[in-house]
């Protein structure tokens, strides 16, 4: 088969469908990632239109340009959007286009779960949309404190649109940082040890477990508000036992994280566009690795900085601002081994530099500023002025936005094959760079004057007009300057010439294809021993098309690449694809009726919805391809591999762990929330207690171990594949069955506690692990349809892997939150 | 603090231009580099500049934190969607809207809570903010040493009225502050 051949026949395979249809039913990362980039790009220019109007209410003093409660909500919604729908799903836009090709893969972990991640990301925006458009949008500042969003003070349906929205968006952050793990640590070019990946997956990786860990605490907190606004538990009401606090712990728990999210994939963008615009390598690889690794974890230990005012003893105080200014020392490296890896190479002054030039000028701005705001004394002055409005800018524009266009630039010739050829990006530059300054040095300056954040009007002789003036103008300069970058990449979408395969002479995979690229990325997937492979052998790309190398020749209609073991790249199985499906949108849109429903409280709603998600997942995971041939199978260059459902790993099992991983954190939040209303929380103790029942606690924990021994046997059975591991299976139901019946009962009588904050929590706690012991009914009764199909169904190791993996949490959880729950009235 | 921000500041612009005007050095082992750029600059640098400043930070606010004295005077500051009610423990009963009233020269405690919505209570030229959180109360140590009339403004987001949600305060010489108090009495 010849080069042509090969790549029409790859072409087929991989394709989706033409137009419309093809939108709604593609799972390939390459069109997923061009669409996530295109609607997050939307929201960015909806998030400018915003700023663009915020300013213009602030030019002048006592402007009538906008009333209060609709500034309000202008302002609410320039955040809500900024953080939530454009920087986020950016970076989840590029890496689900970019991972496969810089990993040398073909596609992403779950690619259907790619697509319902996209879904979810755009339902839950364009409810956002909605009710901005409507006039309904929150209008309580970005991070929505109570009890200002609680009912009393907002009774509008306006919190409720954040609350549920931005959850729902997050499911799809939370998919995708799923399956960003998965990818990276499994899909990769054989040879490609962790060692010798492409700089950007590392930080792509450590993003996606941020999100992971970050994301939880804030989805927690908005079920909980969303429940005290509905149904009056006061989780947040002091009166009632509850704490506004508790709210502001949660929401900076994942709030400060959030700001390294964000900062992160864009050094991520730096650290691979920088050395080949110096001719270089990047000096340090795993320094930076280690600095990436070591912002990461210092950022879950720092989020009270944001709560220096709330009156936090002390202690706490000093250690907090230690902590704090310690983030200087991780980014300081990332910095210097960029300015040395300059130094190293022979630096040109192309267009993505001149966008990293100016993120150095404005980030080192933003981060000095910062350790001025993490010294508490300095922060009681600043704190909620416009001062940390402009820190924030130039940490969030100078550490995200200006990267970002760097990789636009950089990226463009890979995603369009074409050659730029106007000059408009330039003067585009200058005007975002002197207009951002300008607006925000100003902010700087009128924060220090004592001009407070989210003010909609200042009085005349404040002094602050002519600065707030110089400001707007600013501003829309640079508005003038994003316009302008559009347009450029309109016209050179539309009209550029073609232009070479690897413009900048880069040494990484995704310039080792046809541009733009196919569907299929690599026509056959390449071996890699090196951080440059393209750089090392020039004539990679030829190979590679020839078919040189792993599975070079299409089998039949399968979508089909290789899986490595995690830390070494060793070969490990062969992955079977899912096609083009709707599933994935039409799940996404149920799952969307649910959080409508609960929007606008119809409540029955959202079972039914609920009831189509579960159908569907379960359709989702069997329409799954079914290995047709069994055993090992021929990829290419003499090299036998198992199929992955064989394996008892399987990426199933992968992702799973890593959802599940998520879902501790939030449980673990939900534990800390508990602890935190206990000892810190006014009015406690409640007037009514939980009692203990022996009958309960005993039946859910005798469940919970007949369900992890159950299963335990039904692996054994499964790998000796005789007899068949219905004895397991059924002690595994039991044992859930015993723990919905403990858990249920429980539930019922925490039920009549739930108007004080103590009854409400244990009823959140002993749901939770009620929805959890559900789950794993069902995931175990998939496993008995499958072991009572038998023949091609007949469940295998890494089937039961994966069930295992949910039925021992499940047990877990109800055992924990059982023993948390029914002595409580003994801990008093 | 703004010295040594913007000396770190130019140390950066300064290291990236030269990038630019130099020729590079011909082969130096990347391991050199690595010593100089970032056991040196990354690592030790940030270490001692930081290190520095927390040193100055405690120290000042070791001289922030509230010396205990028996001529302290308690006040009470209670916000609310958007006004400021406050109320002194020399004279139960007495209450003024919109206006605190202190001794100048003479340690004040404010006691800070909400009975609505966090609010926080700045007057930025007598010291930093406090937040007024509905079911808690914080307490505030200011001092001023002169007479006179200070702003304050509510400085944690609360709603439509935010902008305008203001107060005044109102420190006065021992006379005066006798007279105050002694007012509420008659
Ligand atoms: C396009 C240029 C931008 C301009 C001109 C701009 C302008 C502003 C202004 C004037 C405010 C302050 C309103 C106030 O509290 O007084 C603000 C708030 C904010 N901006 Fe931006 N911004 C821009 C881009 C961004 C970006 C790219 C992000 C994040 C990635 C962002 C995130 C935020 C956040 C989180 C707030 C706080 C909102 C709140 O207080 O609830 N902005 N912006
Ligand atoms: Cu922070
Ligand atoms: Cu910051």
């Amino acid at each position: 088969m010849n080069a042509l051949a090969r790549h029409r026949a790859l072409s087929r395979i991989w394709s989706s469908q033409p137009g419309w249809r093809g939108v709604i039913s593609t799972v390939n990362h390459s069109d997923i990632g061009r669409m996530f980039l295109l609607v997050a790009t939307l929201f960015f220019l909806i998030g400018g239109v915003l700023a663009m109007l915020i300013r213009t209410q602030l030019a002048t003093a006592r402007s009538a340009f906008v009333a209060p409660a609709i500034y309000d909500q202008i302002f609410t919604m320039h955040g809500t959007v900024m953080m939530f729908l454009f920087a986020i799903p950016l970076f989840e836009g590029a890496a689900v286009y970019l991972l496969p090709k810089l990993l040398g893969t073909r596609d992403l972990a779950f690619p259907r779960l790619t697509a319902y991640g996209f879904w979810c990301y755009v339902f839950g925006g364009l409810m956002l949309v909605f009710a901005l458009l409507a006039g309904l949008a929150p209008d309580s500042g970005w991070f929505m404190y109570p009890p200002l969003s609680s009912s009393a003070h907002s009774p509008g349906v306006n919190a409720d649109f954040w609350l549920i929205g931005v959850t729902f968006v997050e499911v799809s952050a939370i998919a995708a940082a799923v399956e960003i793990c998965v990818s990276i640590l499994k899909f990769r070019a054989p040879g490609m040890s962790l060692d010798l990946m492409p700089i950007f997956a590392w930080y792509a990786l450590v993003t996606a477990l941020m999100i992971l860990m970050g994301f939880p605490p804030l989805i927690l907190g908005s079920i909980l508000l969303e429940l005290e606004r509905a149904f009056g538990f006061p989780f947040f009401e002091s009166a009632l036992g509850g704490s506004p606090l508790l709210w502001q712990h949660l929401f900076w728990l994942f709030g400060h994280p959030e700001v390294y999210i964000i900062f992160l994939p864009a050094a991520g963008v730096i650290s691979t566009v920088l050395p080949v615009m110096a001719r270089t390598t990047l000096l340090g690889y795993r320094w930076v690795v280690a600095a990436a690794v070591a912002l990461a974890f210092l950022s879950f230990g720092l989020w009270v900085h944001h709560m220096f005012a709330t009156g936090i003893p002390h202690m706490g105080l000093a250690f907090f601002s230690a902590a704090s200014t310690l983030v200087a020392v991780p980014t300081g490296i990332q910095i210097f081994a960029w300015l040395g890896t300059l130094w190293k190479g022979q630096p040109r002054l192309t267009l993505p530099m001149l966008y990293i030039i100016g993120f150095f000028f404005t980030f080192v701005i933003g981060g000095l500023t910062g350790v001025m705001v993490a010294i508490v004394p300095f922060d009681w002055q600043a704190h909620d002025t416009a001062f940390i409005t402009a820190h924030l800018h130039y940490v969030l524009f100078g550490g995200f936005v200006f990267p970002m266009l760097a990789g636009l630039y950089y990226w463009l010739p890979q995603l369009t094959g074409r050659k730029r050829f106007f000059r408009i990006g330039e003067m585009a530059f200058w005007l975002i760079f002197m207009g951002f300054n300008g607006a925000f040095l100003a902010m700087h300056w009128v924060g220090l004057l004592g001009q407070r954040r989210r003010i909609a009007w200042y009085p005349e002789n404040a002094g602050w007009t002519e600065i707030n003036l110089m400001s707007s103008i600013s501003a829309f300069v640079m508005a003038i300057g994003v316009a302008m970058v559009v347009f450029d990449i309109a016209l050179h979408a539309l009209l550029a010439i073609r232009g070479s395969r690897n413009p900048w002479g880069a040494g990484t995979l995704e310039w080792a294809m046809p541009t733009p690229p196919a569907a299929y990325n690599f026509a056959s997937i390449p071996i890699v021993g090196d951080r440059e492979p393209l750089a090392r052998d020039p004539e990679l790309a030829n190979k590679i098309a020839r078919g040189e190398y792993f599975l070079g020749a299409p089998r039949g209609e399968l979508r089909e690449t290789l899986t490595v073991d995690a830390a070494g790249g060793r070969p490990e199985a062969l992955v079977i694809f899912p096609g083009n499906s709707t599933l994935p949108i039409t799940l996404a849109a149920f799952t969307g009726a649910g959080f409508l429903g609960a929007l606008i409280r119809v409540y029955w709603v959202i079972p039914l919805a609920l009831l189509f998600v579960v159908g569907l997942s379960l359709r989702w995971g069997w329409s799954q391809r079914e290995a047709t041939h069994t055993g090992l199978q021929n990829v290419g260059r003499a090299t036998l591999l198992p199929q992955a459902i064989e394996t008892d790993r399987s990426p199933g099992w992968w992702g799973s762990a890593f959802l599940l991983g998520a879902d501790a954190v939030l449980y673990g939040s939900l534990f800390f929330g508990y602890a935190f209303l206990w000892t810190v929380g006014p009015n406690w103790p409640p007037p009514q207690w939980l009692s203990l029942s022996v009958l309960e606690l005993a039946l859910g924990l005798i469940g919970a171990a007949v369900e992890v021994i159950g299963i335990l046997l039904a692996g054994r059975a499964v790998s000796r594949s005789s007899p068949p591991p219905s004895l397991g299976i059924l002690l595994t139901l039991a044992g859930a069955a015993m723990t919905i019946a403990a858990l249920a009962m429980t539930l019922t009588r925490a039920g009549q506690l739930t108007d004080y904050a103590y009854g409400a929590t244990i009823f959140v706690m002993i749901a939770y692990a009620l929805i959890h012991a559900a789950i794993a009914a069902i995931t175990i009764c998939s496993l008995a349809y499958r072991t009572l199909r038998g023949g091609a169904a007949r469940p295998r190791t890494s089937n039961v892997n994966i069930v295992r993996l949910w039925t021992d949490y499940a047990a877990f959880v109800a055992a924990t939150s059982l023993i948390a729950t029914q002595f409580s009235s003994y801990l008093r | 603090m703004l010295a040594g921000s913007a000396a770190i500041f130019t140390l950066v612009m300064l290291l990236l231009l030269i990038a630019y005007r130099r020729t590079p050095a011909p082969h130096q082992s990347e391991h050199r580099q690595e010593r100089f750029w970032l056991y040196g600059l990354g690592l030790a640098f940030p270490l001692a500049t930081l290190a520095a400043l927390l040193i100055y930070g405690l120290v000042v606010g070791e001289t922030l934190l509230p010396k205990s004295g028996d001529d302290v005077v308690t006040v009470r500051a209670e916000a609310r969607q958007w006004s400021w009610s406050f109320g002194y423990a020399d004279a139960a009963g007495l209450r003024t809207q919109g206006v605190l009233h202190i001794p100048a020269g003479r340690p004040v405690d404010v006691e800070i809570t909400s009975l609505d919505v966090v609010h926080s209570f700045w007057a930025p030229r007598l010291a930093g903010k406090l937040d007024a959180i509905p079911g808690q109360v914080n307490v505030l140590r200011i001092e001023v040493a002169e007479p006179g009339e200070y702003q304050g403004v509510d400085a944690e987001f609360s709603g439509p009225g935010y902008s305008g949600d203001a107060f005044t305060v109102i420190a006065h010489d021992p006379a005066g502050w006798g007279a105050f108090l002694g007012r509420a009495k008659e």
